[in-house]
């Protein structure tokens, strides 16, 4: 970002009037730094994903995820096992390494596409407005209000040849109009402001105000949503995969493993198999959304100085 | 304002019948048809093709479709293929559970959210706000089912203070007996899913107050020298009392078609859980029927945030 945007953005946030979208990304920075438990959350999330990525780049999938009966519902520490093992003989921490990868993962994937469709639409919406916006604001909230859960799961079970990557768009398939609505908000404040007129007299074409001009005036409220949107995203899949209808049972993922909850038996006596699956999990959506909210007290200057 | 009722009113039917199709098409997605349940060795293949051409099953699309509709503006949902109970029944039976469920819990939920959004409105940034911002954080980050797994082992198997399954207890006698019961199973999956719903009421509550605080009417009635007590119940909460209001309507629908995972962690047996089963026994008439019952809740639990809205805001009536 060049020095010219980044003094117009520290005058605003001292005018901390008006409600407007950070425009510096050192101010971010600045906010995170200066709030213990923002810092906190972000180094839990390192530490996540050094344990479960860097994890699991030293375990094989089909040992880990091979069943051997002799050596199921070990406790905690025994034979070797830290976190004992589940009623397949597998190893916990193994299977929360490449659990929580996968849980990680699905999230990544369904936000880049989630996010996306959803600045493709919010920037087209916002920046035509009229019957254009009308008519995909429509659309939009009509996807909003069907039973999201429900459909997924049908969905789960109808599709033929269901894997992992098929989960993905399933859940994408529903997640993208909250980021469409947000970046249309955005994109209606910017339409109007001078850069844009300007821009528009001097002859330049839509495409390009929209990709090279409105849209990196937004980056720093889309970053704030792809933080929080990767943690809902978890949500969803560890969700989906709770009930049984995530993902694959041979594919481990935080959801399964808290699962075994279900059962009574297990949790009264089997912990193990639960509860380091779900503090992990918790550990995971808390710290995203720390760090997510954090960003957003920065990006809002009225949130923040008040 | 009768004028904004109808026409949001008008804009739901396009609503309903897109909602219609979609849930057509999804059933025809799904495999089986009504006499696959009845199939056993001695049934003549030729004669059970007779039957599935009777009940027009072969029929093109839009006919199959017009005569579902047809049905369904009779009430009549079709019978399970699992129970050969019209699904009607099944799912009325459930009904009354969830519906319950959700009135505890709605209620709970605005008992709670309510003194909260106020307390951290009102003491923007001190001590107070903070604690219940981390509570929110808490309550909004983590996936609702890890708090019922959590509450249930907390309380119900390390404690001890409630059951953890059923909706009544089979050795519950009498009127208030079993009133009592029912409650007593009620109480805990009513209770945790409200700590999850207040999160949206306490934010909107407390941005509401932090944003009319600055107003300037709220200013001139403090330069006129009304008591700081009095500003603030009636400007600023009156006022920022209004998007709850209208939330009202979301939240029980979203209760009532998110009851899901509740029940199941609970086996509590309500329509959530009979969708589980359904899907797990692949009783795909009573799946149909629910997830068209859980679109028609969330467009009028829209339906009813938006009239509720406009009741209350005369802003939106204008426009």
């Amino acid at each position: 970002m060049s020095e010219k945007k980044e003094n117009t953005a520290k005058t605003e946030v001292k005018k901390a009037k008006v409600s407007s979208p950070a425009s510096s990304f050192k101010v971010i920075v600045r906010e995170i730094v200066k709030d213990k438990i923002a810092l906190t959350a972000f180094i839990v999330i390192i530490l996540v994903i050094l344990f479960t990525f860097g994890g699991s780049l030293f375990l094989n999938k089909e040992q880990v995820t091979e069943t051997n009966i002799v050596d199921a519902y070990f406790g905690w520490g025994m034979n070797g096992h830290l976190l004992g093992t589940d009623d397949g003989g597998r190893d916990i921490v193994k299977l929360l390494m490449m659990g929580g990868r996968n849980s990680i993962l699905i999230g990544l994937c369904v936000t880049l596409i989630c996010e996306t469709v959803g600045v493709l639409i919010g920037l087209v919406s916002g920046y035509y407005g009229g019957y254009v916006d009308a008519v995909i604001m429509r659309i939009v909230d009509f996807v909003q209000v069907l039973p999201a859960l429900p459909i997924e799961i049908v969905l789960v079970t109808v599709v033929p040849k269901f894997s992992p990557l098929t989960l993905v768009w399933i859940i994408s398939l529903f997640g993208w109009t909250s980021t469409a609505r947000l970046m249309r908000a955005f994109v209606l404040s910017q339409r109007g402001r001078d850069y844009v007129l300007a821009s528009k007299t001097s002859g330049s074409s839509d495409l390009k105000i929209m990709f090279r001009e409105v849209l990196p005036n937004i980056t720093s409220m889309l970053i704030i949503d792809v933080v929080l949107t990767v943690a809902g995203n978890i949500g969803i899949e560890t969700t989906l995969s709770f009930i049984g209808y995530g993902l694959p049972t041979d594919v481990p993922s935080l959801g399964t493993l808290i699962n075994f909850a279900n059962d009574p038996v297990n949790v009264v006596s089997r912990p193990w198999l639960w509860l380091p699956a779900t503090v992990l999990l918790l550990a995971i959506s808390l710290s995203i959304n720390y760090v997510g909210r954090a960003l957003q007290r920065a990006g809002d200057a009225r949130q923040r100085e008040n | 304002m009768w004028k904004t009722v109808l026409r949001r009113i008008l804009i739901m039917i396009p609503q309903l019948i897109i909602l219609s199709i979609l849930v057509f098409f999804l059933a025809k997605m799904m495999p089986g048809d009504p006499f696959s349940g009845q199939i056993n060795p001695n049934t003549d293949p030729k004669q059970l093709e007779a039957l599935k051409r009777a009940a027009g099953l072969y029929d093109p699309a839009p006919v199959q479709y017009a005569r579902w509709v047809g049905n369904l503006l009779k009430g009549d949902l079709g019978t399970s293929y699992i129970q050969h109970v019209p699904v009607t029944s099944l799912i009325a039976d459930r009904a009354v559970n969830t519906f319950w469920l959700s009135i505890l819990t709605t209620v709970i939920s605005y008992s709670i959210s309510v003194p909260l959004g106020v307390i951290a409105g009102r003491h923007q940034d001190e001590w107070q706000d903070q604690a219940v911002q981390i509570f929110n954080y808490i309550t909004f980050a983590v996936p609702p089912f890890v708090f019922y797994i959590l509450g249930i082992w907390l309380f119900g198997f390390t404690l001890g203070w409630f059951p953890i399954s059923g909706s009544v207890s089979p050795s519950a006698s009498g009127f208030w007996g079993t009133i009592g019961s029912q409650l007593y199973h009620i109480i805990l999956p009513a209770i945790l899913v409200a700590l999850i719903t207040t999160t949206s009421i306490v934010q909107y509550l407390r941005t509401g107050i932090v944003d009319n605080k600055v107003e300037d009417y709220v200013r001139t009635a403090h330069s006129k020298g009304v008591p700081d007590n009095v500003v603030f119940r009636k400007h600023i909460l009156r006022n920022s009392l209004l998007p709850i209001a209208s939330s009202l309507g979301t939240v029980i629908t979203g209760l009532l078609s998110g009851s899901m995972i509740v029940e199941t962690v609970f086996s509590y047996p309500g329509m959530g859980k009979l969708f589980l089963d359904s899907i797990g026994q692949r009783d795909y008439t009573t799946l149909t029927a629910l997830i068209l019952i859980f679109g028609i809740l969330t467009l009028l639990g829209n339906l009813l945030s938006d009239i509720i809205m406009s009741i209350v805001d005369p802003r939106i009536r204008i426009k």
